[in-house]
């Protein structure tokens, strides 16, 4: 049975809408306009139990109104949803012992108190005797590297040290499905590291089901074997990444280090060029013509370094949505 | 030990730490709820008590006591709750298989707890200012008046939850509690006793609330002749009427709330 069952999820908003200056309030305050924004269309997928997925779109594409859905904070507006095999909207205690939610900018452990405090109240919470909390925490924060940091107020903490212990409270009652929103948001690359292997060594550990929103690409390519891309609403590709790369970049960037300055002409008919700065030449070419084009490179220019690579995920996604948020406006002029 | 037991003792301790940390703010909260007092002063130079049949320490001793009521019985749910959901912070409160609305008792309760000594230090300033003033209830005044207190908070809170699940739709509902506010005071007996009141007002009053919040509480702690069972079955039918209300506007709110800043 599957962890995360969607069909046709969706979710309607009703916002106000007000014309700025004086009359704009007064009109506002007498005759109130509503205006219906589809947040989430009719998407549907599944993920399997010890999946990790990740979820990426570029912002208001619908995805933290999605993790909303799946962990039960809003109600759906159409479509069937089962997380865990409940219904989340219907908030049952046996659904929310199964689930944890992790968002980057928002914090669940108590501010001015030190971590161990918060982390007592969810023991207690979650009906966890006070012996296997005591051992849960040991075991949490050894593979966190957390020590002497959960007895100080959570506000002297750095900012890697407070989202390991968020990490920690919200793994405490064991959760077989984690939602995580954005959980490396504004770490340097030494915490994302630790938290990205934390969350892989979690998972094998577990058996538990991860679905990670982050636009750091890194946490997408270092834990999800699967990705969901949304774009308005819409479900754009379920499957690898490397599906979806080739799916966005029929190309291949190929990078040349030049013993000598050549033209920008000289480079016609091997590719695109990308940039071309002094000995540096970026192209891309084809896929069904690399092996040929390479060889060709070779053999026309003494080239001191050369790498293959696809391009930059990030810069696929971005000019996927670029492409799309035009045509849509362009379909969109009278 | 039962989940119940070690949740609350949890929450109780983890709370009344928190509110150990704002101990400053919670002293001039503490100076803040005078009002009673300075009802005390304000009667006692006028003599309308006396035309009401009140005794100089009958009126000393109510609004003592009415004070010590207001300290305890101090609810400040929707500012919290309506700060939390505007900033996000609700949601993994939601997400705990705990209503937030435990959490929020917990910390009125430990917010109560650290107010004691600047009640006491209040109360003491108030017996050195005026020689005489202060009076040891007995113990069964203090039991009763202790309960009645309790009792008292728990209809506040009730009451005020019914108020806050308002913020589910509206994202600035305090103000509808400023507005409670108006009723409360004049009607709970915070300004006056109730036996002062014209008889008209006094019946209108006795067919709300408020007189059991503050009235009735003060009038047993300060040991005036009053109808026990009559105050203690008022405050459990309005409990008993709020509850359900409460409980089905909590749960309607909830399919509308849209998690906004989180």
């Amino acid at each position: 049975m599957s962890t995360i069952h969607a069909r046709d999820l969706a979710k309607t908003y009703r916002i106000s809408e007000k014309q700025p200056g004086l009359a704009g309030t007064l009109r506002h305050l007498v005759n109130r306009c509503h205006r219906d924004v589809v947040a989430v269309d009719r998407i549907s997928f599944t993920i399997e139990p010890g999946e990790m997925v990740g979820f990426l779109g570029p912002n208001g594409a619908g995805k933290t109104t999605t993790l909303k859905m799946l962990t039960g904070l809003i109600h759906p507006s159409a479509g069937e949803l089962e997380v865990a095999g409940h219904q989340p909207w219907r908030r049952q205690a046996a659904f929310l012992r199964q689930i944890t939610l992790v968002m980057g900018n928002r914090q669940q452990l108590i501010w001015d108190l030190p971590a161990l405090d918060s982390l007592r109240v969810n023991a207690a919470v979650y009906g966890i005797d006070e012996r296997e909390a005591q051992r849960r925490i040991g075991e949490l924060a050894d593979m966190l590297e957390l020590g002497p940091e959960l007895q100080r107020p959570l506000r002297k903490l750095s900012l890697g040290q407070r989202m390991k212990a968020e990490l920690l409270a919200a793994l405490l009652h064991r959760p077989a499905v984690l939602f995580l929103d954005e959980p490396t948001l504004g770490l340097d690359v030494n915490a994302q590291a630790r938290v990205r292997d934390f969350l892989a060594d979690y998972n094998r550990r577990t058996g538990a089901t991860v679905l990670l929103t982050s636009h750091d690409m890194g946490d997408i390519t270092a834990l999800c074997p699967r990705v969901l891309l949304i774009h308005q609403g819409q479900l754009f590709h379920d499957g690898s990444l490397a599906r979806l790369t080739q799916r966005l970049a029929p190309c291949r960037q190929v990078r040349l280090e030049l013993e000598q300055l050549q033209p920008a002409e000289a480079f016609a008919g091997f590719g695109t060029i990308e940039s071309h700065q002094g000995h540096q030449v970026r192209l891309l070419v084809p896929r069904a013509q690399l092996t040929e084009r390479v060889a060709a490179l070779l053999e026309r220019f003494a080239v001191v370094d050369l790498e293959v690579s696809d391009p930059p995920i990030e810069e696929l996604i971005g000019g996927l949505f670029r492409q799309r948020g035009e045509a849509s406006a362009a379909a969109a002029e009278p | 030990m039962s989940r119940a037991w070690r949740v609350a003792r949890a929450l109780l301790g983890s709370q009344y730490a928190l509110m150990l940390e704002y101990r400053a703010e919670i002293a001039l909260w503490a100076l803040s709820g005078v009002l009673p007092l300075i009802m005390l002063g304000v009667w006692s130079g006028s003599g309308a008590g006396a035309a009401a049949g009140l005794s100089p320490q009958q009126l000393s001793h109510y609004f003592l006591a009415a004070f010590v009521v207001r300290q305890f019985t101090v609810v400040w749910l929707i500012h919290v709750f309506e700060e939390d959901a505007l900033q996000g912070r609700l949601s993994p409160l939601l997400l705990q298989p705990l209503s937030p609305l435990w959490r929020y008792l917990a910390a009125h309760f430990s917010e109560q707890g650290t107010r004691v000594p600047f009640v006491l230090l209040m109360l003491l300033l108030v017996g050195l200012a005026a020689p005489g003033v202060l009076w040891w209830p007995s113990a069964g005044a203090l039991l009763l008046g202790g309960l009645a207190i309790l009792a008292a908070f728990l209809l506040r809170f009730l009451l005020q939850v019914i108020v806050t699940t308002l913020c589910f739709w509206s994202e600035r509902a305090a103000a509808l509690d400023r507005l409670l506010l108006i009723p409360y005071l004049f009607l709970s007996g915070l300004v006056a006793p109730l036996d002062t009141f014209p008889p008209a007002v006094r019946r209108l009053a006795l067919a709300t609330p408020f007189p059991w919040m503050v009235d009735f509480p003060a009038r047993l702690l300060a040991g005036e002749p009053v109808n026990g069972a009559l105050g203690f079955g008022a405050m459990a039918a309005w409990c008993l009427l709020l509850w359900p209300i409460a409980h089905l506007l909590w749960r309607a709110g909830l399919r509308r709330y849209s998690a906004m800043g989180a």
